[in-house]
């Protein structure tokens, strides 16, 4: 196990999340073992690694998403904001709220562009100017200009990549601190993913974010933080093996096995 | 049969074509041809079963209303079937088949819908496993063992609850429930498997955004669903429309018939579900039952119901559908 370098000299100061000790099964499967990890404050922290290396599994403890698979089970602790996460007195719906997700394919719900944004808003009980927040969000996702003259129009009809930004309007309309992005680029074109990328440097003055990618020259252009996590061959248990400013680990890493990686030797 | 390498087709020239012309020939392949119109004749055999019926139903009924003693239009508006007195209004089995339906589907499609709601958002692997062999089984049981629990066990308990004044022995309320309780499992099935193919991802995204569990079922699974889910309900209204045993036995052996539709609806008597009537299809299965003569009235008779029926139907399926349409999320 390697505890974070991070040294806490970030922008709005300390950090969003601090995960420590944590370990996943699935059923009898020993998914990813012992991940400690901070997440500064509004700054964009990149999760690397090969396929199933369990970044994407640690990316969903952070929200409690796992709770949705009924086999899951998840040891350690999640503090946010002083608070674990996964105390007994905390309730995940609560969590979910402000600590949003963006999902690997985009999932807008099968309504129109302004309900999509508008439906968290809804179920949170939102009393302001729905039109008003929709249009905000729309504009900070840079999706407004494209999509003010069909509002009424189904998600669905957009391109992927305006979709994809439909998603991430949609996921802080509910004003969360934290958004997490599961590989929110994989499905999308060069120029779409280029887009979402600008929008994410953009959002970081705002929210802090987590994004799991498997490209790793995406992690180096985004990422202030980048976490590498691999996989043991023998019990294919996915680990932490290395964390620190995303420069200092793609241009000195300390752990040969992330050397390899990024110099592309294997993964 | 080998591909020749790269090389040698390159050089190869015109003896080469031939050669490659003649592997890449269009093949026979009788038994690929054979299969296609076998399958196409099974196809076939679906559509012209139903045009058969239909030319059939058709065909019989015209016979009725060829007749000099029936008039088209007493058919489609009196209130009064009496075949001895050669009174032929349908109206008096149209209001008990309707009342039954709406009966049945009033306890059908919350129940089934609640229940499909449950298990495909709610219940883990083992109240699944309990909950939905027992609706199979409920799907299993004959009608006429329906019928006589309706009229033993259902119909003494509306007696109970309401006075055995007012409810008589055969009503139309007991067997209707029945019927619910018949179709129940048709639409538990197809709603669930309605709301299980509503992609994950949706879920996610519901469920990502702090929404409940109540939340993400009621206003992302089930509307994306909704299409399935309206399917299950024509199925089970046209299901309930066409039951036979169990209004035979529990609803009562002749129409009740009024003098028009002032006496009908005026006083709301016809709406009445508590008293005794006879459905469109309990009618058939009545005088079909004895020793009906072919080209009498009577037998004629049977065929206009039975068109009438089929047509009632067709009609729901076809207004269910323009609804789903209207109002389903296409997520796909």
């Amino acid at each position: 196990m390697v505890v974070s370098h991070v040294n806490g000299t970030t922008a709005g100061g300390g950090y969003a999340l601090t995960a420590s000790h944590l370990q996943v099964w699935y059923g009898d499967f020993h998914a990813v073992s012992d991940v400690s990890l901070e997440v500064p404050t509004h700054r964009i922290t990149a999760m690397i690694g090969p396929s199933g290396c369990g970044k994407s599994t640690i990316l969903r403890t952070f929200n409690r998403m796992n709770d949705l698979v009924d086999t899951a089970r998840v040891e350690g602790s999640v503090h946010y904001r002083g608070v674990d996460i996964y105390g007994p007195d905390v309730d995940p719906v609560e969590v979910r709220r402000r600590i949003g997700m963006v999902f690997q394919k985009p999932n807008p719900f099968p309504k129109s562009i302004f309900e999509n944004v508008a439906w968290g808003p809804r179920i949170h009980g939102f009393k302001g100017d729905m039109e008003q927040l929709v249009e905000a969000c729309l504009r900070r996702v840079v999706l407004w200009d494209e999509v003010k003259d069909k509002l009424n129009q189904s998600g669905l009809s957009l391109s992927g990549g305006q979709q994809q930004r439909l998603c991430i309007a949609r996921a802080i309309a509910v004003q969360p601190d934290i958004v997490l992005m599961d590989e929110p680029c994989s499905a999308l074109d060069p120029i779409a993913t280029l887009h979402i990328e600008e929008l994410m440097r953009d959002l970081a003055a705002q929210y802090t974010i987590v994004v799991v990618t498997h490209n790793m020259q995406q992690a180096a252009r985004v990422s202030d933080y980048t976490a590498f996590f691999s996989v043991i061959p023998e019990t294919r248990t996915g680990e932490l093996v290395e964390v620190g400013p995303t420069d200092r680990i793609f241009d000195s890493p300390e752990e040969p096995r992330t050397n390899d990686y990024i110099t592309g030797r294997f993964g | 049969m080998s591909v020749k390498p790269g090389a040698e087709l390159l050089t190869g020239g015109l003896g080469m074509e031939v050669g490659v012309r003649k592997e890449l020939a269009r093949r026979r392949r009788p038994f690929e041809q054979f299969m296609h119109g076998a399958l196409w004749l099974c196809g076939a055999i679906s559509i012209l079963t139903t045009i058969g019926i239909v030319y059939m139903l058709g065909q019989e009924a015209l016979l009725f209303f060829r007749r000099p003693e029936v008039r088209l239009t007493e058919f489609l508006t009196s209130w009064t079937w009496q075949p001895q007195t050669l009174q032929f209004g349908i109206w008096p089995l149209v209001n008990a088949t309707m009342g039954a339906s709406l009966i049945a589907m009033a306890l059908a499609l919350p129940l089934g819908l609640l229940i499909a709601i449950y298990l495909s958002e709610y219940a883990d692997a083992r109240a699944r496993r309990i909950l939905k062999p027992v609706l199979e089984v409920l799907a299993g049981i004959p009608t006429v063992v329906y019928g006589y629990f309706a009229l033993t066990f259902v119909t003494p308990i509306l007696r109970n609850l309401f006075g055995i004044e007012v409810v008589e022995i055969f009503n139309i309320a007991s067997a209707g429930l029945v019927i619910g309780v018949l179709v129940l499992p048709t639409v538990t099935s197809m709603s669930e498997d309605a709301l299980r193919a509503v992609p994950v991802a949706l879920r996610e995204a519901a469920v990502g955004l702090g929404a409940t569990r109540l939340e993400t079922s009621v206003r992302v699974v089930v509307p994306a669903a909704l299409s399935g889910i309206s399917a299950a309900f024509i199925v089970a209204m046209s299901r309930a429309v066409g039951e036979t045993m169990i209004v035979a036995v529990a609803a009562g052996a002749g129409p009740r018939n009024f003098a028009g539709w002032g006496e009908a609806l005026g006083g709301l008597k016809a709406l009445n579900l508590f008293q005794s009537a006879e459905t469109m299809t309990g009618h058939i299965v009545r005088i079909s039952g004895g020793d009906i003569s072919y080209d009498s009235l009577d037998y004629d008779s049977l065929f206009a119901i039975g068109l009438l029926l089929f047509l009632m139907t067709l009609g729901l399926n076809i207004f269910s559908r323009a609804i789903a349409r209207r109002f389903r999320e296409r997520y796909d």
